[in-house]
C-alpha cells in the first residue's frame, strides 16, 4: 500500500520580524486528512505559522511544503487549494454577504450556486442581502467560514474558528470545518482539553520555538497547560 | 487575468456607488478650489496659460484627495488578504485599481470641467477644442491613475498615509502637469482656440507607457510579503 | 564584502584629485568675461550635479538587485547611495542658487531647465527617508524603499526631458563658448573636478557602508552575548539594519 504524500511538511521553518524571531526552527509532518492543533500563549507565533502556510508570508529560512509544493516558489500552485480563516474576516463591510461571497467566488473561479448553498447551510439566507456591517459578530464569523471553504480547499487553516460562535452556530459550521469534513486541518486553540480531543497531532509554540510536537494520544491537558507558564 | 480584473473592478465600482466616499468629495473639493482661485487670483475670468494652470492644479489636488483612499478599505477590512489568497495574478489588482481610479477621475471631471468653464473660463471653447481637451484629459488621467495607484499601494502600509501620498505623487506627476498645461493652453486662448502641439501629447503618451510598464513590474513587490 | 579596506588610500586620492581640480579651476582656468570669478562655482556645481544624479541612478540599480535577490545588503547600498546623493543634491541647489544670483541677479530662476529638473528630483528623493521612517516592519520597509528607488530612478530622465521641452532657453554656458563645447583651458580642471567629486562620493559611500556594517556586527555580537533584546538599536533610524550571520 502506497502512503499518501503528507499534506504539510515543515523543516526548520523560520520567519523573522526585523531582528526579532516570530518562528524559529519549526519541524513537523502532517499526513493528509489529519488535524494539527497548535497551542501556545499570545505572541508565540501561531498566527504567523498559519499565514506562512497560507502563502501570505514567505519563509526566511528552512523549508515548507504544502500539498507537495515548496513555498514560496510554488505558492501559486496551492493557493486555490488552501482555505484560511484568520482573525480578520476578510469581508467588505459595505457589501452584502452574498456580494462578498460572489466576489470571492469570481476570484476563485467557483460558481455562484455554491455560495448560495453555503449561505443556506450556515443559516444566513434571511440576511444574505444585508450589508455585512449590520451583522452580529457571530454572523460575520459564519460568513467568514463560508468564504474560507467556498472553493472546497483540501487544507484548512483555522485561527480560533469558534470565536464568537454560540453552540448553535458552532454546530452549523462544524460539518464545513470540523474533523468530519475530511480536510487536512491546522487549528489554533487556547483550550487544552477541547483542542486535544480533536487533534491527531499537537504543536506547542512558545516564543516562536516548537516546545513540543507529539501525537495527541501521548499528551494530556496538563502538559499543554505548561506552555502557558 | 481579464476575469480577475473584471471581478475586482466590479467590486470597486460597487463599493464606491454603495458608499460614495471619494468621488463626491473630490468633485466638491474641485468646485471649492475654483472659488478659492477666484479670490486668490482676484480675477473674474482667466484665459490662456492661466486658465490651463488653474484647471490642472484644481484637478491634480482633487486627485490627491481621492487617491489616498484607494486602498484604505482593503487594508482596514482585510480585503487585500482575501485577494492574495486567490489563485490569481497579483498584477490584476494594479490594473483594476488604476482603471477604477481613472473612472473616478473621469466622474469628477464631468463636474469640475463644466464648473471651471462656468465660473472662471473667459473664452468659450468650440467643439473641436472640447474634443482636444477630452483627449488631453484622458492621457493625463491615465498617468495620474497609474502613479496614484502605485503610490497609494505603497502609502497604505505606512503610518502617515494621507501625507505620504501627495508628497510622493506630486513630484512624480510634474511631467504630467507640464505637458497637460502646455497642451491645453492653446485651447483657452482669448483670441480663439488653436491646435494642441503634438509634442505634449507625445510626452503624455510616453509617460503613461514608461510608468505603466514600471508599475506592472514593481507592483508585485508591494502586495506580497 | 569588507568596506573598510583601502579606505585610507581612497580618501587620499580623493583629497589630491579635488585639490588639484580646484587649484586648477582657481588659477589655471580662464576667468569668464561676463560673470567674473563667480563663474568658477561651475566647477563645483556641475560635477556635484552629475555625481548626485549618478548616485540616484546607482541607488536605483541597487534597489533593482535588492528586489530580485532579496539580499538586504543591496538595500543598504541603495539607501546609502540615495542618502548621500540627497546631501550632494542640496549642495547642487545651493551652488546653483549662488550661480544664478551671480549671473542673473536672482537667487532662483526658472529659466534653467536643468536646475529646475534637479529641484523636482530633489523634492522627490527628500521623501525617501520619511517614507522609510513611516513603515515599521523592517522587511516591508526595505522592499517599499526599493520600489520607490526604482520608480524615482525611472522618473529622473523623463523629468529632465519634460522640463527641458518646456523651457524656451537651454541651460546656458555649461559647455558653451562661442562655438559650443568646453574651451580647452576649462576642460582639464572640469574633468579633474568631476573625477574628484565621483571619488568623493565613492569614499563617503564606503565610509558609511563600513560604519553601518560595523554597527550591525556589534549589535549581532551583543545579541549573542546578552540575548535577543540586548542588541536593540538606540533611537530611531531610517537606515536598514543588516542581519549579519548569527
Amino acid at each position: 500500500m502506497v502512503a499518501a504524500a503528507p499534506a504539510i511538511e515543515l523543516a526548520g521553518l523560520t520567519r523573522r520580524y526585523g531582528e526579532r524571531v516570530a518562528l524559529q526552527d519549526v519541524t513537523l509532518t502532517l499526513p493528509a486528512g489529519a488535524t494539527l492543533v497548535v497551542f501556545g500563549p499570545n505572541g508565540a507565533g501561531k498566527s504567523t505559522l498559519l499565514r506562512v502556510l497560507a502563502t501570505l508570508l514567505r519563509p526566511h529560512a528552512g523549508t515548507a511544503r504544502v500539498l507537495g509544493h515548496a513555498l514560496p516558489e510554488e505558492g501559486w500552485a496551492v493557493r486555490g487549494r488552501i482555505g484560511l480563516l484568520g482573525h480578520a474576516p476578510l469581508l467588505y463591510r459595505d457589501l452584502s454577504g452574498r456580494e462578498n461571497l460572489a466576489f470571492h467566488a469570481r476570484l476563485h473561479g467557483v460558481g455562484l450556486e455554491r455560495a448560495t448553498a453555503l449561505i443556506e447551510q450556515v443559516g444566513l439566507s434571511a440576511r444574505a442581502d444585508d450589508k455585512v456591517h449590520t451583522y452580529s459578530r457571530g454572523m460575520v464569523q459564519r460568513l467568514a467560514v463560508c468564504r474560507a471553504v467556498l472553493h472546497d480547499p483540501e487544507v484548512l487553516l483555522l485561527d480560533e474558528p469558534r470565536a464568537n460562535l454560540d453552540p448553535a452556530a458552532a454546530g452549523l459550521v462544524e460539518p464545513l470545518i470540523g474533523a468530519a469534513s475530511g480536510r487536512t486541518r491546522i487549528v489554533t486553540s487556547h483550550d487544552p482539553a477541547g483542542g486535544l480531543a480533536e487533534a491527531d497531532l499537537a504543536l506547542g509554540l512558545r516564543a516562536g520555538r516548537a516546545d513540543l510536537v507529539a501525537a495527541a494520544g501521548e499528551l494530556d491537558a496538563a502538559r499543554i497547560g505548561a506552555l502557558y507558564r | 487575468m481579464r476575469r480577475t480584473v473584471a471581478a475586482v473592478l466590479r467590486k470597486e465600482l460597487r463599493l464606491e456607488l454603495r458608499a460614495p466616499q471619494a468621488v463626491p468629495a473630490m468633485a466638491l473639493f474641485s468646485v471649492t478650489t475654483l472659488v478659492v482661485f477666484h479670490f486668490a487670483l482676484q480675477r473674474g475670468q482667466v484665459d490662456g496659460d492661466l486658465a490651463a494652470g488653474v484647471l490642472w492644479v484644481t484637478l491634480l489636488f482633487a486627485a490627491m484627495l481621492g487617491t489616498s483612499r484607494l486602498f484604505v478599505a482593503d487594508h482596514e477590512e482585510g480585503g487585500l488578504d482575501g485577494f492574495l489568497l486567490a489563485p490569481v495574478d497579483r498584477t490584476a489588482l494594479l490594473v483594476a485599481k488604476a482603471l477604477a481610479l481613472l473612472g473616478f477621475l473621469a466622474a469628477v471631471e464631468v463636474v469640475a470641467v463644466p464648473a471651471f468653464a462656468l465660473l472662471l473660463l473667459g473664452p468659450t471653447p468650440d467643439p473641436g477644442a472640447v474634443a482636444a481637451l477630452v483627449l488631453v484629459l484622458l492621457l493625463a488621467d491615465a498617468g495620474v491613475a497609474i502613479i496614484g495607484t502605485l503610490v497609494s499601494a505603497l502609502a497604505v502600509q505606512t503610518r502617515a498615509r494621507d501625507l505620504i501620498v501627495p508628497l510622493l505623487a506630486l513630484p512624480l506627476l510634474i511631467p504630467v502637469v507640464i505637458a497637460a498645461a502646455r497642451a491645453t493652453t492653446p485651447l483657452f486662448l482669448a483670441g480663439g482656440s488653436e491646435a494642441v502641439p503634438a509634442r505634449w501629447l507625445a510626452i503624455l503618451g510616453l509617460y503613461d507607457l514608461v510608468f505603466g510598464l514600471l508599475a506592472y513590474a514593481v507592483f508585485d513587490y508591494l502586495v506580497e510579503d | 564584502m569588507l568596506y573598510g579596506t583601502r579606505l585610507r588610500s581612497l580618501s587620499l586620492l580623493t583629497a589630491v584629485t579635488l585639490t588639484a581640480g580646484f587649484g586648477l579651476a582657481f588659477f589655471y582656468a580662464p576667468m569668464d568675461a561676463d560673470q567674473g570669478f563667480m563663474q568658477k562655482i561651475f566647477y563645483v556645481h556641475v560635477p556635484l550635479a552629475i555625481v548626485a544624479l549618478g548616485g540616484f541612478v546607482f541607488g536605483g540599480v541597487m534597489a533593482v538587485q535588492h528586489l530580485r535577490t532579496r539580499d538586504a545588503r543591496y538595500d543598504l547600498r541603495s539607501y546609502v547611495a540615495i542618502h548621500l546623493s540627497l546631501v550632494l543634491g542640496a549642495g547642487v541647489l545651493i551652488t546653483g542658487s549662488i550661480w544664478a544670483k551671480a549671473s542673473w541677479g536672482h537667487w532662483w530662476v526658472w529659466d534653467e531647465p536643468t536646475l529646475v529638473s534637479f529641484l523636482v528630483v530633489f523634492l522627490l528623493y527628500a521623501t525617501y527617508q520619511p517614507l522609510r521612517f513611516s513603515i515599521e516592519d523592517p522587511e516591508r520597509q526595505a522592499r517599499y524603499a526599493s520600489v520607490f528607488a526604482v520608480t524615482a530612478g525611472a522618473f529622473v530622465p523623463l523629468n529632465f526631458l519634460a522640463v527641458r521641452l518646456a523651457q524656451a532657453y537651454t541651460h546656458p554656458r555649461v559647455f558653451a563658448t562661442a562655438n559650443g563645447g568646453l574651451p580647452a583651458k576649462m576642460q582639464l580642471p572640469f574633468y579633474l573636478c568631476l573625477i574628484g567629486m565621483a571619488l568623493l562620493f565613492a569614499t563617503l559611500w564606503k565610509y558609511e557602508m563600513a560604519s553601518k556594517h560595523t554597527s550591525a556586527q556589534l549589535r549581532s555580537l551583543r545579541r549573542k552575548l546578552g540575548g535577543d533584546d540586548a542588541g536593540a538599536t538606540h533611537g530611531r533610524t531610517a537606515a536598514p539594519s543588516l542581519r549579519t550571520s548569527s
